[in-house]
């Protein structure tokens, strides 16, 4: 019992550890991307899109489906939705200097709005074939070791190993301090010979895609090719976990997994009906803590980019 | 020092809308020199700086760099000219190293993949075999070499992208050759102003400048860190760069620079050797002859003492004292100017005064007329303390549309900040606010579409006169204005000094701090001189000379300016 719920927390980290990746990229750069929720259920979409592109493309016979490209087409399709919804926010944020509040907010209602319409016009059937190519384990369950670290598709191990590198460029590259300095301080960015502008672009695009494959996951992998309307609420739990982590994705990592526990909590513990969502709120608490915590330690490196959400102008000296 | 010209400007104009920046300025700078340019508030210095940096575009003249004719738009290409500028504020990154400050934004050294391959080709056509076997193991070579080429270039791009822990060696001989003192793995937000103007140097130096420009250095530093920061400008200037230093305290462009260019009204006046020239001299050129304005001033009728300010001191976050024991009395029917360098400490004394600003030590203490001059005490009070307890303070802020007004806001709701509180209804009234905004409209000629427009609609000398007709309207005994016809044009600076007598001779304690002296001098009834958060005197405004107030807005008297000479 406790076995299988180690497993599955790890398992559901991965929608809030992609979706977390890509708000952080994004955040990195000055850019509170509050269409995160909405990116992810246009990534979900995508990923169906292209599911059933590949499955038709095969004539949806079960046996003809590779394993490798399979997975590979939903994950472009899934990248590309979500980093159209990613540049649809950049283009809004960085070239017109809307509110990134606003728009953000508006990106979540037109994303899981146009994802939960265009779902219906996706023939979802042989998904559950797609989905045992996402499911298969890369090392079977032999001892409790395996069973809870080994047992999982591949997209969970890729969440950990971007969370990593995107980890390592933030803190040991000059692309990465480029892009922080961007989140910090454009200005003297700007005056230092970085181009802004595109940075900001390429952390928005890249970020949405990103997060757009925790829509993939949560769709293709742990509901087995199966649709629910609930990726939004996943995406807000992978905002307040961005916090949660201070803006490092290998923290996050270890977040995700503590979210993920929390949220399947209330069905393994035998949680009473009564206070399940109760217990489900844990991790929104669980992040507001930890702002009061960051806010009272007052350490410059947890505190988000001081640029966060405002706007750039170069003219405007 | 040799003489060769490093950087030359031929007859530079800027302007700015209507006001004239710069005007036909020419300005020589040799290799291996210190320059200094002297000048007051206003005179041109910091916009004539900007062009060479790359910040602003001159509208005419030419610059010369090393002879040739160079045009600068961005401070990239000041940099490719090895030009570099240290500004006012610092432009950090605070959570970074000094080290990640200065490396930012550098660039890869330049790895063409087309020139390597020629390069390649070149030397391979030179052992080029002719026949058979050879000739094909020839070619074999010679394309995987090229292939090899992108990805060489990958490798390069990813190690120079990885951030080594010998990032920092560079930048150690730089601050080991002209004794610079910094640990460069101290985070800025953990700096002093001291050190993190260090890290502006060196980030410049780093860059390869070869001429660097330093705008007001030493309006930050301690006298300790103004001696450390001399002898390593003089370090740099005779290992042969060239040094522009902005400033307008004397006693640094006697101490440091090698000549001194003065400017006045965007006018070069003259370029001096310091040598040859001193201190007086000098105050002549940068203030000038007197200008008549034909200001009015009534004297005052029945003055009484209205708002007394004893040892008030200040100090700032940076744990500077921004005032230090200024006392000073305002009486009513008086103008009383405030004279000094900007940021000699004019903002804080008028937001002690208001209530905005933290105090250290002092009192000020209002006589309210209203209750016979009864005695009030004023320190440490709230804005709406201080208007509970019947004080009617008047605040021109010096940042119109931050402080003073509502940008978004029209007319009408912007006169209601005012009085919004005032009332007991549910509802807020919008009536009288509309027509004082109307009054306003139309006494003091406001060029606006109607009083329902946002105010940063309008132009700064009509967002002005709404902010000073508002804070008229709320008929106060004390008037504090700071700066209220920066950026006007002549008319309407000239109906905001008849506002401002108009209040005096109802008999309102009016405080003007202004950054003309002309006007000062003809406007106020006695002038207050600030300088470094000290009151360097009181002289009345009848028969004060332009020179006497510019040599006190520059430097204390009694012993204490002995003391700063003497440490220089």
């Amino acid at each position: 019992m406790f076995l299988t719920f180690l497993r599955n927390a790890i398992r559901f980290s991965t929608i809030f550890l992609f979706g977390s990746t890509g708000e952080t990229i994004t955040e990195k750069s000055g850019h509170l991307n509050l269409g995160t929720p909405g990116i992810m259920c246009l990534g979900a979409l995508g990923g169906c899109v292209g599911s059933r592109i590949y499955l038709n493309s095969i004539g949806s016979d079960p046996a003809l489906i590779n394993g490798f490209s399979a997975v590979m087409t939903g994950v472009i399709f899934a990248m590309i939705f979500a980093g159209l919804g990613g540049l649809l926010y950049g283009f809004l944020t960085i070239t017109l200097r809307c509110n990134q509040n606003v728009t953000g907010l508006a990106i979540t209602t037109f994303g899981a709005g146009a994802t939960n319409f265009f779902i219906t016009y996706v023939d979802r059937t042989g998904f559950n074939y797609l989905a045992a190519k996402y499911t298969a384990p890369i090392s079977p369950a032999s001892d409790w070791f395996s069973s809870i670290f080994l047992s999982h598709g591949v997209l969970v191990y890729s969440a950990i190993v971007l969370a990593l590198i995107v980890a390592f460029v933030m803190k040991k590259t000059r692309t990465g301090l480029n892009l922080t300095a961007i989140g910090e301080n454009p200005a003297t960015a700007d005056a230092a010979g970085i181009n802004v502008t595109g940075y900001k672009y390429v952390s928005c695009v890249l970020g949405g895609a990103v997060s757009g494959l925790g829509g993939l996951f949560y769709i293709m992998d742990y509901l087995y090719g199966s649709w629910e309307y609930s990726i939004d609420a996943m995406g807000w739990l992978a905002v307040a976990l961005v916090i949660f982590s201070v803006w490092k994705p290998n923290w996050g990592i270890l977040g995700s997994i503590l979210f993920g526990a929390l949220y399947i909590l209330p069905t393994y513990a035998g949680v009473n009906f009564s206070i399940q969502e109760l217990v489900k709120m844990v991790p929104y608490a669980v992040t507001i803590i930890v702002l009061v915590i960051t806010s009272i330690v007052n350490r410059r490196e947890s505190q988000p980019p001081a640029a966060l959400g405002l706007s750039y102008f170069r003219e405007e000296r | 020092m040799d003489k060769t010209i490093a950087l030359e400007l031929r007859h530079i104009t800027k302007t700015f809308g209507e006001v004239v920046a710069n005007k036909d300025v020419n300005l020589e700078l040799y290799r291996g020199e210190i320059l200094s340019l002297l000048g007051e508030n206003g005179s041109g210095k910091t916009t004539l700086m900007n062009m060479i940096s790359g910040i602003y575009f001159p509208d005419e003249g030419h610059i010369l760099a090393d002879g040739k004719e160079v045009v600068i738009r961005s401070p990239k290409d000041a940099f490719a000219l090895k030009i570099g500028m240290i500004h006012q504020h610092f432009k950090l990154v605070d959570v970074f190293t000094a080290t990640d400050n200065i490396i930012l934004g550098e660039h890869m050294p330049p790895y063409s993949v087309k020139e390597e391959g020629e390069k390649i080709i070149a030397e391979a056509n030179g052992i080029k075999p002719v026949k058979g076997n050879e000739k094909f193991l020839w070619g074999l070579k010679l394309g995987l070499k090229l292939t090899a080429l992108p990805f060489i270039k990958l490798g390069k791009k990813i190690k120079f992208d990885y951030l080594s822990k010998s990032r920092s060696a560079r930048i150690e001989t730089i601050a080991a050759k002209y004794g610079f003192e910094i640990d460069l793995k101290k985070k800025i937000y953990d700096m002093s102003v001291s050190e993190k103007q260090t890290v502006e140097i060196i980030k410049v130096l780093y860059r390869g400048a070869e001429i660097l420009i330093l705008d007001e250095p030493t309006a930050v530093l301690t006298p300790q860190e103004i001696d450390k920061l001399f002898a390593i400008l003089r370090r740099m200037r005779d290992d042969g760069k060239s040094i522009i230093i902005i400033t307008h305290k004397l006693n640094e462009v006697m101490a440091i620079s090698d000549r001194v260019a003065v400017l006045r009204k965007g006018e070069h006046i003259a370029t001096v050797n310091t040598a040859e020239t001193n201190e007086k001299a000098l105050t002549e050129m940068m203030v000038g002859e007197k200008v008549d304005l034909n200001i009015d001033r009534a004297e005052p009728v029945d003055p009484k003492d209205r708002l007394t300010v004893t040892d008030l001191t200040v100090v700032n976050r940076d744990g500077i004292k921004a005032l230090d024991g200024v006392s000073f009395t305002a009486r009513s029917g008086e103008i009383l100017g405030i004279a000094g360098i900007a940021g000699s400490g004019q903002r804080e004394l008028l937001e002690s005064i208001a209530g905005l600003q933290k105090t250290a030590g002092g009192d000020i203490i209002y006589f309210d007329p209203a209750k016979e001059d009864a005695a009030v005490d004023l320190m440490q009070k709230t804005p709406v303390e201080i208007r509970d307890l019947g004080v009617r303070l008047s605040f021109v802020p010096e940042d119109r549309l931050g402080m003073g007004l509502v940008g978004n806001m029209d007319l009408v709701d912007n006169m209601m900040l005012r009085s919004y509180q005032k009332g007991h209804s549910l509802f807020v009234d919008r009536k009288n606010p509309k027509h004082l905004a109307e009054d306003i409209v139309g006494r003091l000629h406001v060029n606006t579409p109607g009083v329902r427009t946002p105010v940063r609609r309008l132009s700064g000398g009509n967002v002005q006169k709404v902010l000073v007709g508002r804070e008229i309207a709320a008929a106060p005994t004390v008037l504090m204005a700071a700066y209220p016809v920066r950026g006007l044009d002549i008319n309407s600076s000239y109906m905001i000094y008849r506002l401002l007598n108009e209040q005096k001779e109802k008999g309102v304690a009016v405080i003007y701090v202004g950054e003309d002296l002309d006007v000062l001098i003809e406007l106020c009834d006695r002038i207050l001189v600030l300088c470094a958060g000290k009151v360097s005197g009181i002289v009345d405004g009848r028969g004060a000379k332009k020179e006497e107030i510019g040599l006190m807005m520059t430097k204390l008297h009694g012993g204490e300016n002995g003391a700063t000479e003497e440490a220089l």
